[in-house]
């Protein structure tokens, strides 16, 4: 495939998607013999959306996130972002990644760690990004700027790796279980939070999660892996109206779609 | 912000709420620990100062078994040019050494850390000679180097060498896996890497070896100096234990304690500089 050399046009729209994974298969090769961690994954994730992963615990989700961030390559098959293979994509800075436990580094304040994406790699933003100010504000922490990550409870530290993530101005966010380490009521916040951020960037947004409530309130659709080896099982679109409000998950319609789920998932 | 103890409940700004006196009363309670931290050592070994005076003095303890600490303050006062005049090569030899040390150490661990052909080559050779005794390892230098200062500043520096060399070995390496990840995905390029996340990691594993190195680089100067030395704070001991000049022995080693300590809290205050981050985690 031509690598475009000249400016980053939307030529995903040719593709399908922000995301497009055709029968990606990942093998991890270890002492007791050769895991099969993703087998065959046909997936096209559109531009703008937000989809979340669901599976057990082994199912590769967090696999096949990381071989979307060029963080781990396939052992066969052929993966696609915005375009271009992962690794143009990721040199382009287009995409932003939250790990599940923040992975600040702890000598940086607040501020100090949402910049580093601008100290590194060539320090890059893309058009259309915003300032770290701007997105400490919208993650709800001006006033805490000169804060090292040890002063910042778990729930604020997620929010400066959620603003780190977004300072280059990426298209496709990546989030593998951010808020898993969470309590309950920090995590529902930031839940309802993150999607006034992904209406507000307008950024394709992809979350890994093992919550089945998280994953039916978030996504727009919500793809269910099943493990050992890790596949698609089945892509349930979330038709609940937008804005999504917290107490809509004691809707009917809600908890009917948390019953489907849980049911597949126990099959998974 | 600029108090340090913020509170890690609060979830956005306005979690502070002025109130004047509970917070005199807590930084009164404050200033009183604080005090008391200070306080306490010095009670102590005033204390301790008291009972081995009075003990000289009732059993009658004869001045070349033990002596009392008025003697030895007596020495330390009178002869405190001749003391100095011994502890400036002592010194020298310890900060050189100290600083030959480090840096081989700090070289080899980066080294370490990029090539594991070079740790599999070398590390058990930098083990080997760190289980030679230093009392062995003197004359070796000594014969090698001569009588002048270097054999001392070797003794010094091969003794400060191993602490840093396992710990920042250590520091380099164990970087989390998230935090690797995360400056691949940020393109970030090796020498990035290297120097905004390996070496800022390797500080607080650097400083606990620095803290050792600094009272073990005297001590490897001091005994580098019983070999043949006319001057030091190593001579003097030998010196003043062959002419059984106790107080003399005492107060050269009340010298070299001081300043060993006076190295340690240096590098103590330059760790809680360039540590400011890692408060949380120390105390």
């Amino acid at each position: 495939m031509a690598v475009a050399l000249a400016k980053p046009e939307p030529s995903f729209a040719a593709v399908g998607g922000a995301v497009v994974c055709e029968r990606v298969t990942v093998r991890f090769t270890t002492e007791r013999g050769t895991v099969t961690a993703l087998q065959d994954i046909d997936l096209s994730i559109p531009t703008g959306s937000f989809l979340t992963l669901l599976g057990p615990s082994g199912c590769g989700k967090s696999t096949l996130l990381r071989v979307m961030a060029d963080l781990i390559e396939p052992s066969s098959g052929r993966v696609t972002v915005l375009g271009d293979a992962p690794t143009v994509a990721r040199r382009r800075r287009e995409i932003g990644f939250v790990f599940q436990d923040a992975a600040l580094l702890p000598w940086r304040t607040a501020m100090e760690n949402v910049t580093l994406p601008l100290e590194v790699g060539g320090g890059k933003a893309l058009p259309g990004a915003r300032s770290p100010h701007e997105l400490l504000k919208l993650v709800g922490l001006s006033g805490w700027e000169e804060a090292y990550p040890h002063e910042l409870s778990g729930g604020m530290r997620q929010r400066v790796a959620i603003a780190r993530a977004l300072v280059s101005g990426p298209r496709l966010l990546l989030m593998d279980e951010p808020f898993g380490a969470l309590d309950e009521i920090t995590r529902d916040r930031l839940n309802e939070e993150l999607l006034e951020v992904w209406r507000s960037t307008g950024t394709t947004v992809v979350f890994v999660t093992h919550s089945i409530y998280e994953a039916a309130f978030l996504g727009e659709k919500v793809l269910l892996l099943a493990a050992r080896p890790g596949r698609v099982r089945e892509l349930v679109p979330i038709t609940l109206p937008t804005p999504r409000r917290l107490a809509m998950r004691e809707t009917p319609e809600f908890v009917a779609l948390a019953g489907h789920l849980r049911r597949v998932l126990e099959t998974c | 912000m600029a108090n340090t103890t913020l509170s890690p409940m609060a979830m956005g700004g306005g979690a502070f709420v002025d109130d004047a006196e509970a917070q005199a009363r807590f930084a009164a309670r404050q200033r009183y620990l604080a005090r008391r931290r200070r306080i306490l050592p010095v009670v102590a070994v005033l204390g301790l100062l008291l009972i081995w005076w009075q003990s000289v003095e009732i059993f009658d303890i004869k001045p070349f078994i033990a002596p009392s600490p008025v003697a030895v303050a007596q020495v330390l006062y009178e002869r405190f040019g001749m003391l100095m005049t011994n502890l400036l090569p002592t010194a020298i030899e310890a900060v050189c050494g100290f600083a030959l040390g480090n840096i081989a150490a700090i070289t080899l661990a980066t080294a370490f850390v990029y090539s594991k052909t070079t740790e599999e080559a070398f590390f058990p050779i930098a083990v080997m000679v760190n289980t030679i005794p230093v009392v062995a390892k003197a004359p070796i230098l000594v014969l090698l180097l001569g009588n002048g200062m270097e054999p001392k500043i070797a003794i010094a520096a091969l003794i400060c060498f191993f602490p840093t060399l396992v710990n920042m070995t250590r520091g380099l390496r164990d970087v989390r896996t998230e935090q690797l990840e995360l400056m691949r995905i940020l393109s970030a390029t090796p020498r990035e890497v290297f120097f905004k996340l390996r070496v800022r990691n390797a500080m607080p594993y650097l400083f606990s070896a620095l803290k050792i190195a600094a009272s073990t680089a005297v001590i490897g100067a001091i005994v580098g100096e019983w070999i043949g030395s006319t001057k030091g704070i190593g001579a003097l001991i030998i010196h003043a234990t062959h002419n059984f000049d106790s107080p003399l022995l005492y107060a050269t080693i009340v010298v070299g304690s001081t300043f060993s300590a006076l190295f340690f809290g240096v590098i103590s205050f330059a760790e809680r500089r360039v540590l400011r981050w890692n408060v949380g985690q120390n105390s």
